[in-house]
Formats: C-alpha cells, structure tokens, sequence
C-alpha cells in the first residue's frame, strides 16, 4: 500500500487502491526462468523458430506463414476501441517456461505452484474440479485429468500436446471455425499461437464437473497468444471454465487468444471466461461456436479487468433448432476500455438466441457494448433477444452502445432492450438508513445488478466476483 | 429521547419545515398526523438524513447529542430507523443474505447463515411471512403490502431505539394492518423503543395506542394532545382542529 499515490486518493478514486492491493494479491513476479524464448518482435524467422522448437508438421508451418501475411497485410481495426499504442515490435512471440509438461502436482517446479497458490486454486477444491489445465506463460505447466473422464474418452490437453498425439482430428477442425483471415489479431495468434486446451468430448458423454484452467502471463512485454479448440460430439454436455489474473507490469501487454467450439447435433456446450487482465493488458480475443441441429452453445464471459478487452463471443446457428446464448459482465474503472458484446448468426430455421449483457463503469472508466444479430433468408421462424444493461458510476465514467440487427427474414423474432442506469440517490439512501456505509451500498447495488449472470458460475468465481466488487467500491470515498 | 428544536429544513430552496419543535420521549408513542403536504414526510426523512433535504435553522438531538453532521449510516447505527413511505426496489440482491448483512452490522456480530436463520424465524412469524419470501430480491416487484412487510422486517432485525413509520398503513388492508402494528407492538413492548408514526388517518393508532398525538400544518407543529385528540380529529377532521 506504501507505493499509493497520495494524489490519486484524493481524487476519490478507488483504482490507485485497489491495483496496490492487487499488487500483493495477484501481482507477484515470480524470476522468469524461461528456457527458451524468442526476440522481441515478429518476422518469419520467428514463426519458423517456434514451429521447429515445437517439432511441428510442415503444413502447421506453412499455416503459420500464410497467417503472418495476413497479419501483415490487415490494416488496424478503427471501428472500435483505440489499439494505436501496440507496438509489435517489443513483444516477445513465444517463451516457454518449463522443459516439458508435468502430469503429476509433485512434478511441477515449486514457484509455479506458489504462483497458484497465491491465486487461490484451493486445495479443497480438487474434488470439484474435473481436470485442471493451468498455463503459466506459453505452455501448459501442469495438467492432470481425472480417471474417469479419460476412461469415457474424453481428451483434455494443451493445444500443442493435442497437434502431436492427434494429428488428424486436430487437422480436421482447427482454425475451420476462425480462419486466419477473419481478423487482424486472429491472424496474428494464428502465426505465433501457443499452448490454450484442447477438448474433445465424444459421442453421448456427459461431463458434470466442469473442466477448468487457469491462464496467466508472467514476462513483461510477453505476449499470450493462446488457442483453445474445443469439439463437442453428438450428445455430448460439458463445461469449460477458465479464469485469468495477471500480474502487475511496467509496459503494455498483449493477449490475442483464438477459440474454435464444435457443437455438433444435440450436443450442449458452456464455456465460462473471467478475465481480470492488469489494467496495462490488451485483451483482444477471437471466440467462435459452430452449432449445429438441436445444439447449444452457453458463452458466460466476464471482463473485469485489462486496459482495452474487444471481444465478442459468437454463435454460427448453422443447424435447424440450434440455440446460441451470451451472458456478459464487464466493469471498466480507471484508463480501462471493455469493448464487449456478442455475435449470433442465424443460418437455419427455428434457430434462437439470448444476449444478455451487463456493465458496470466507474472513475472514468468506458463500456461499450457492440452487438450484432445475423438472421438470414433461410433462418425461417427464428428468434432473438437482447438485452443489454448499463450501470454508470460517477459522472467521469461512460458507456455506450452498438447493436447491429441484419434481418433477411420477415418470420423472425426479434426483441432488443437496452438500458442505462446510474446509482439513485434514493436507493443509496435507503440502503444507508440501514446501516450501512455508501460504499457497502454501492458494492450491494452492483452486485444485485450483475446477479442474473454471477449465479451462473460456479461457486468460487462468483465468490471471488464480489469480492472485487467490494474492493472497487470501498474506494469510492476518500 | 429525540429533541426537535425550531427546525427549518428546505428541498430545492424551498422551505417546508418552517421551525417544528417535538419532543419524542423514551419508551412513548407519538402519533405525528397531518393533510398531504403539512411537512410530516419532509420531517422523517429530515430526521433519517435525506441528502436532498437542508437543514437551514434548527437542530436535531439524539440523547442530547445533534445528529445534523451524522450521514444517515451513522444516524441509523445510533439506533434510529426509518420505515419508508416508498421504499427503493434493490434488483438482485437476496433478502436473506441481505438482512444478515444489516444485522451482523448493526449489532457488530459475525452471525453464520444457520444461526441467523434461527432468530429470523421468530421475526418472522409475528409477520406471518413464509420462509421463500427470504429467497427473493429485496422489494422487487414487490406489491405495497409486501413492501411494508420488508420495512417491518428489516426493523426486527434491526432492533432500534426510535422507529420513524412513514405512512406505514397507506395502502393496507385491515389485516395487513394488524400484522405491521403487532410488529411494531412486539418491538416497543420487548425493548421499550420510542415509536413516531406518521399517518394521514387514525386507522392504525386503534392498534398502537399512541401516549402523544401531534397535528402538522404548514411545516409546523400545530397542536399536541393525548390519544383523544386523534379522535377528536377523527369525527370533526382537521378543518376544526389546527
């Protein structure tokens, strides 16, 4: 608390507060003890280094250069929030920090498991978790899968692991759902992509527990450029938590993360992100489902934290009766832009989709929320409901919204609500009759208006959801 | 107990107490009764701390101490407690969770959920209230009567020295009545707190019998009786009292 600028407190504001907190809670820098790692910048002689350390087949390098030139080739997106002030050229494209990957809790190296300790991956909490992914920098430092969940076949392993021991399932599927040329930052993780999971759940199986990882960057100017491939089978159920904390850093850092989900026919697929980037990262993700006859795919995406987030989480309804559903939560404090949404497309009959956002901005924070909703002519009889909220804090915050509605189909249903909110006097008021402080009032007022979405996750998020929220809030006065 | 002295208070510059002078004594209920717009409401939530309220003359004691430079939190941590005429819709935040926070704060207590659970059942038997009221959102969607309810829940379980009862049987029906006064009965016999119920019609005070009656007009006390006068006020209306 000793390096908290006086002058910050005094200025009401809570950030200066919370990010030293954050600080001694999450922002430990564990001595980077990296075994290899490239230079800083990007050119093919790097892509080539990271496909030849990682011993790959010809054609994933050959999709790493054609993905570079895209990379290249693509102008800055304009459109949303400002990415003018990443500099390719400081970032280091790939590191790998342990030797190889350890299947046992006693094989891995002891700071790393002091880092997750520190995180607060509870020991109890061993039982819930159905397998855990952890990756620490590039690669995948730790991972181990229940018995019983590889006894029914299903596969959970970093994406590298995943290339080497299935070549043509992996082949088959990846980058089919986000090809490099979608956008900018999806060709460049496409180019220099490292570690992120693979899961394939087949045919009828069920996973009641959710499979969880932890992602993490831990080398100034390192860049996480994570790729997660998911194939849910006919049938099949599970869901997918990860969790993000970072470090405190010095200069900006750069996430491009790509996720590719297969819902194949009456498969049900959830994948759960929180992300609580320190307020220097560029949090800039590509996530896409294909969901086919009868499927449905659950996005529950959390923003806390980052200096810019752009993501928008998508849904391809391409099967007839697919169901495609976004719930969103961002909060947006000081110097911090979450441009936040979700896609659907509606490319079959009876398709349906649900987009719930939520957000929250405060000490000149900004939430934008940027939406689009796709039916096309031969989406008959589909429907679609958005509802986004905004909560604005402080007259210094802001928070504005994009929805993009393109109907080619006079049959379907389209509801749109949107609102904005600031904290009311008279609710602050009567909360404080109470007896309680301003800030215990504004943290219970936040809450309340992300509940609908925290009580989708599990416990120990939502837990840990509030938990920030009072430390935002207590802030407040100063 | 509360010592109100030649208060003036204003909302937007414009003055609506205009120097009101009320005694509420330890252990008394005081019935404080007034047409629409005589000042009865500006004065409790005046009294609670309204940020929109200024005090421009005047003070308000608690037990000697004035009470103007407290925020409404501490005015309510001293022991008074305000039962809204209206009161605020919280979305998404759980009753029960909700009046464990208020009470753990209010009696500096660190109450698990199962022990709470114990002394809120009490509570709320007296409003005849149903366990599954605990696991909606505070007074969302909430009915008037249901609002009321929660007011008289939330005093329970703060258990305070001075209830304020804004208009709390506006609204009700005869039975509802009977609840929120037993309510407010059960608080005042088991620990003796102060009771100023503010009501536009004598309806509630056949319930609570009140020791003082006070009549408001024009942003002042106009005139101050026993039990009778709400009666008397109750046959010949205001026109003939103040």
């Amino acid at each position: 608390m000793s390096e908290k600028p006086k002058a910050v407190k005094k200025q009401k504001s809570n950030v200066g507060d919370l990010r030293a907190d954050y600080k001694t809670k999450y922002g430990f820098n564990m001595p980077d003890k990296s075994v290899y790692r490239t230079k800083r910048g990007l050119n093919e002689e790097v892509i080539r280094d990271i496909s030849k350390t990682k011993d790959e087949p010809e054609w994933m390098l050959n999709f790493r250069l054609r993905a570079y030139k895209t990379f290249k080739e693509r102008p800055m997106p304009q459109w949303g929030a400002n990415l003018n002030d990443i500099n390719f050229d400081e970032i280091v494209y790939y590191l790998k920090p342990t030797d190889q990957e350890k299947r046992s809790w006693e094989d891995v190296p002891e700071e790393i498991k002091q880092t997750f300790e520190r995180l607060g991956i509870p020991q109890a909490e061993r039982e819930f978790l159905a397998g855990v992914k952890a990756q620490y920098d590039s690669e995948v430092a730790y991972s181990s899968l229940r018995d019983e969940l590889e006894e029914e076949g299903v596969i959970f392993l970093s994406t590298d692991e995943a290339l080497r021991k299935y070549p043509q399932l992996f082949e088959e599927y990846f980058g089919k759902a986000i090809p490099p040329a979608d956008n900018k930052f999806a060709a460049l993780n496409s180019a220099v992509w490292s570690g992120g999971s693979f899961v394939y759940i087949p045919k009828g199986v069920e996973v009641k527990r959710p499979l969880q990882a932890y992602f993490r960057i831990n080398a100034a100017r390192m860049g996480q450029f994570e790729r997660t491939l998911i194939i849910a089978e006919e049938g099949s159920f599970a869901h997918y938590v990860e969790g993000c904390t970072a470090p405190v850093y010095s200069s900006d850092s750069l996430h491009a993360a790509v996720v590719e989900v297969f819902v194949k026919p009456g498969a049900r697929f959830r994948y759960t992100t929180i992300q609580n980037w320190s307020n220097d990262v560029y949090n800039l993700v590509t996530k896409r489902a294909r969901v086919e006859k009868d499927g449905v795919m659950e996005w529950i995406d959390g923003n806390l934290g980052s200096k810019i987030t752009m993501k928008y989480p998508s849904c391809y309804l391409v099967g007839e009766n697919a169901h495609g559903e976004v719930l969103s939560i961002a909060y947006a404090g000081q110097g911090m832009h979450q441009d936040a949404g979700a896609k659907m497309i509606h490319l079959a009959p009876n398709t349906s989709s649900t987009i719930i956002s939520k957000s929250i901005s405060a000490y000149g924070g900004r939430t934008s929320y940027r939406g689009l909703v796709n039916v096309s002519p031969l989406a008959e009889n589909s429907k679609s409901r958005v509802e986004c909220d905004a909560l604005i804090l402080d007259a210094d915050s802001a928070s504005d919204t994009f929805p993009v509605m393109k109907i080619s189909n006079s049959s379907a249903q389209i509801e749109h609500e949107a609102t904005v909110s600031k904290i009311g006097e008279e609710k602050l008021f009567y909360l404080m009759s109470r007896g309680l402080t301003e800030p215990e009032a504004m943290s219970l007022i936040v809450s309340g208006f992300i509940e609908p979405i925290v009580k989708e996750l599990p416990m120990e998020y939502s837990l840990e959801l509030n938990r920030l929220i009072e430390l935002e809030m207590e802030g407040s006065v100063g | 107990m509360l010592a109100i002295k030649n208060l003036h208070s204003s909302i937007g510059g414009s003055e609506i107490l205009k120097g009101v002078n009320l005694d509420v004594l330890e252990g008394k209920v005081h019935a404080l009764m007034g047409q629409n717009g005589s000042g009865k409401s500006t004065l409790a939530q005046t009294i609670m701390g309204h940020p929109s309220f200024e005090v421009t003359a005047g003070d308000i004691e608690l037990n000697g101490t004035s009470i103007l430079d407290m925020e409404p939190t501490e005015r309510a941590r001293a022991g008074i407690f305000l039962s809204f005429q209206y009161p605020s819709e919280v979305g998404g935040v759980n009753i029960a969770s909700y009046l464990r926070l208020i009470y753990n704060k209010s009696h500096d207590a660190h109450l698990s959920p199962v022990k709470f659970r114990e002394i809120l059942k009490e509570k709320m038997e007296i409003l005849r209230m149903k366990e599954d009221f605990l696991s909606r959102y505070l007074n969302d969607g909430f009915s008037g009567g249901e609002k009321k309810r929660m007011e008289m829940l939330q005093m329970l379980v703060l258990e305070p020295k001075l209830v304020i009862l804004d208009e709390v049987d506006s609204g009700l029906d005869i039975d509802a009545v009977k609840i929120v006064s037993a309510a407010v009965q059960h608080l005042h016999e088991a620990t003796r707190a102060s009771i100023l119920i503010i009501t536009h019609y004598s309806r509630i005070l056949k319930y609570i019998e009140p020791d003082f009656v006070h009549i408001m007009k024009d942003g002042l006390i106009a005139k101050t009786g026993g039990a009778e006068l709400a009666n008397e006020l109750e046959e010949k209306g205001y026109a003939h009292i103040a």
